[in-house]
């Protein structure tokens, strides 16, 4: 056995088609694009070494609205982090109970996150029509006709209408996390607490959100890097129009690279991303880890 | 982590029976209206499917179609070319799963049960893998691809998404191979069973429920991938569902009953999945997430 077991030959079969697909797909782009960050570049012409030039121009003098994406993006990050996950969180803590039809309100409530954001971008698109859209048709409806509007259109309702279907759709990836957090905690603990006279309310803030933390942690972590790497939806419903409201920082770096041909400017853009979601996901995982030892 | 996806727990408050069923009606209430919530704007997309503009914009743009219009299903199907994204993101998204379940599965078992001096460092290569985003590889993966003449073919989808679907993969399943007594890989050795006629017949079937896991996340991921399907593939005969259906918007520009179809055929393979496996879904988005 240990003898098959270390037979470099098969070793070597096993390992080395993923080892070769990863280093090519994965860590030699990555090596790349920080080269390509340094280089004033349109695809076609002679590349210009720059240096840091292009980060230099992401927040210095900037014109075409990258500061303005990422505060759009921090501002997706907090709605998530301060509205989407402790929504999650109650219907978590709902369903966990072992209440009847917990089975349901689960499978129904995780639907959207399973559908292509192509679908969800197109299906909400629809429902913000200015003439025959879901919303506005029961705004009508409801008397309140005086708030309908244009508004995926409209730079002052689209940023927020771009959300709420972000929102939207990953509420039940949440919830589903958060709740199998809930699951992961021993009955025994409820037992001894409920002994104690504590009420369904003190269970769940002394109990019950104290044993998710690791969960919680994981699912702000997504919320935060989740928001910053949105692209999808926000592309296919305004592509960050009208006039840069709904711009986040993967969708003007889309236009810049591919419609501006700015390769070095783009892969900056790209770059700044990825040390965005690295810095994030390290501070919150020691705010928790710091949080935890108290 | 433990999960009792199922657990029973059984906790009956024991205040007053009248005030409970307030509210619990009022629990119920709004986990009701929240469903309708999540719910709904899909079964109006599926209504509005079967009906044309004229029955959409004289009025009847919410209830059920007064005729329902199949024509709109053949139309985007043969015209609206959308049976070939079908098929095109069938082969993509069936090669990759395929072709990502033998990565995965033989080198998880290499790092897991087999003894070599760099496996615990190649784990760990691996990890850092499941830290970069895709936007990263996006624009030197274009150049790569563009300069081996490779962009508009299938193989500029299913390597890209076959690498992203390893890192998380094989986390997972070395964790599965872990758990997995050793006992049945050892007395097939002492029958004189050889090392890939025993991985075949006797570890894969044992980790079965872990393929079915990584391959459902493998099939959501590559289905719905928008970002390298809409930069390397820009031919309409071999467009992905997620971009063709984006066309295709364009195309039918206001009609929305054959955009509509095009829409609930890209969703209903993904539903299908969806119910026949619901519960192995759920447990595998909350692996990858606990995992990752």
């Amino acid at each position: 056995m240990d003898r098959l077991l270390s037979r470099k030959r098969t070793i070597l079969l096993f390992i080395l088609p993923t080892f070769i697909l990863l280093t090519v797909i994965i860590v030699i782009p990555i090596f790349f694009s920080l080269h390509y960050s340094t280089l004033k570049w349109d695809g076609f012409s002679k590349e210009v070494f720059v240096g840091f030039e292009n980060y230099k121009n992401l927040f210095v003098n900037n014109t075409d609205g990258f500061i303005q994406a990422v505060i759009n993006s921090l501002v997706l990050a907090l709605i998530s982090v301060g509205i989407q996950i402790p929504f999650s969180l109650v219907l978590a803590l709902t369903l966990a109970r072992g209440i009847r039809g917990e089975r349901f309100f689960r499978t129904v409530y995780f639907i959207p996150v399973i559908i292509s954001t192509v679908v969800i971008g197109q299906l909400w698109m629809k429902i913000y029509n200015n003439d025959y859209g879901m919303l506005n048709t029961v705004l009508k409806a409801i008397g309140l006709g005086s708030l309908t509007d244009a508004w995926l259109a409209d730079t002052k309702t689209a940023l927020a209408s771009v959300f709420v279907a972000m929102v939207w759709q990953y509420v039940g990836y949440y919830m589903l996390l958060l709740y199998a957090g809930a699951k992961s905690i021993s009955p025994d603990i409820y037992e001894a607490a409920r002994i104690d006279g504590a009420g369904e309310a003190t269970m769940a803030f002394h109990i019950t959100i104290p044993l998710m933390k690791p969960i919680l942690a994981v699912c702000i972590v997504f919320a935060v890097t989740g928001s910053f790497k949105a692209f999808d939806l926000i592309y296919v419903m305004t592509n960050g129009g009208p006039l840069h409201s709904t711009e986040v920082p993967t969708t003007l770096m889309y236009t810049t690279i591919f419609t501006r041909y700015q390769y070095g400017y783009g892969s900056a853009m790209a770059i700044f991303i990825i040390i965005e979601c690295l810095v994030f996901t390290l501070v919150i995982n020691k705010l928790f880890s710091k949080n935890a030892v108290e | 982590m433990v999960i009792h996806m199922e657990a029973d727990l059984k906790r009956e408050p024991s205040v007053g029976k009248k005030k409970i069923k307030v509210s619990s009606v009022v629990m119920y209430l709004l986990l009701g209206i929240f469903a309708v919530i999540q719910i709904y704007p899909l079964i109006w997309l599926f209504l509005f499917s079967f009906k044309d503009n004229n029955e959409i914009f004289s009025g009847n743009a919410m209830g059920l179609p007064l005729v329902w219009r199949a024509s709109n299903y053949s139309d985007v199907l043969t015209n609206g070319n959308v049976a070939v994204y079908l098929l095109n993101s069938v082969i993509v998204t069936g090669i990759t799963i395929v072709l990502s379940t033998i990565l995965i599965t033989t080198s998880a078992y290499a790092i897991a049960r087999m003894h070599w001096k760099l496996s615990h460092a190649f784990l760990n290569f691996i990890l850092l893998g499941m830290m970069v985003p895709l936007h990263a590889t996006l624009l030197p993966l274009f150049i790569v691809l563009k300069n081996l003449g490779l962009l508009n073919s299938y193989l500029s989808l299913i390597l890209p998404y076959t690498a992203f679907a390893l890192p998380m993969g094989i986390f997972i399943m070395v964790g599965f191979f872990r758990d997995v007594p050793k006992e049945m890989e050892e007395s097939a050795c002492l029958d004189g069973c050889g090392i890939y006629r025993m991985f075949y017949s006797i570890v894969l079937p044992l980790v079965r429920p872990a393929i079915a896991t990584v391959a459902i996340f493998t099939f959501l991921s590559s289905w719905n991938e928008l970002m390298f399907a809409n930069t390397f593939v820009s031919n309409d005969n071999l467009k992905t569902l997620t971009v063709g259906i984006m066309s295709l918007s364009g195309q039918q520009g206001t009609h929305w009953g054959p955009i509509g179809a095009g829409l609930v055929i890209a969703t209903v393979p993904t539903l299908i999945i969806y119910f026949l496996f619901s519960d192995q879904l759920q447990k595998s988005v909350i692996a990858g997430a606990i995992k990752g």
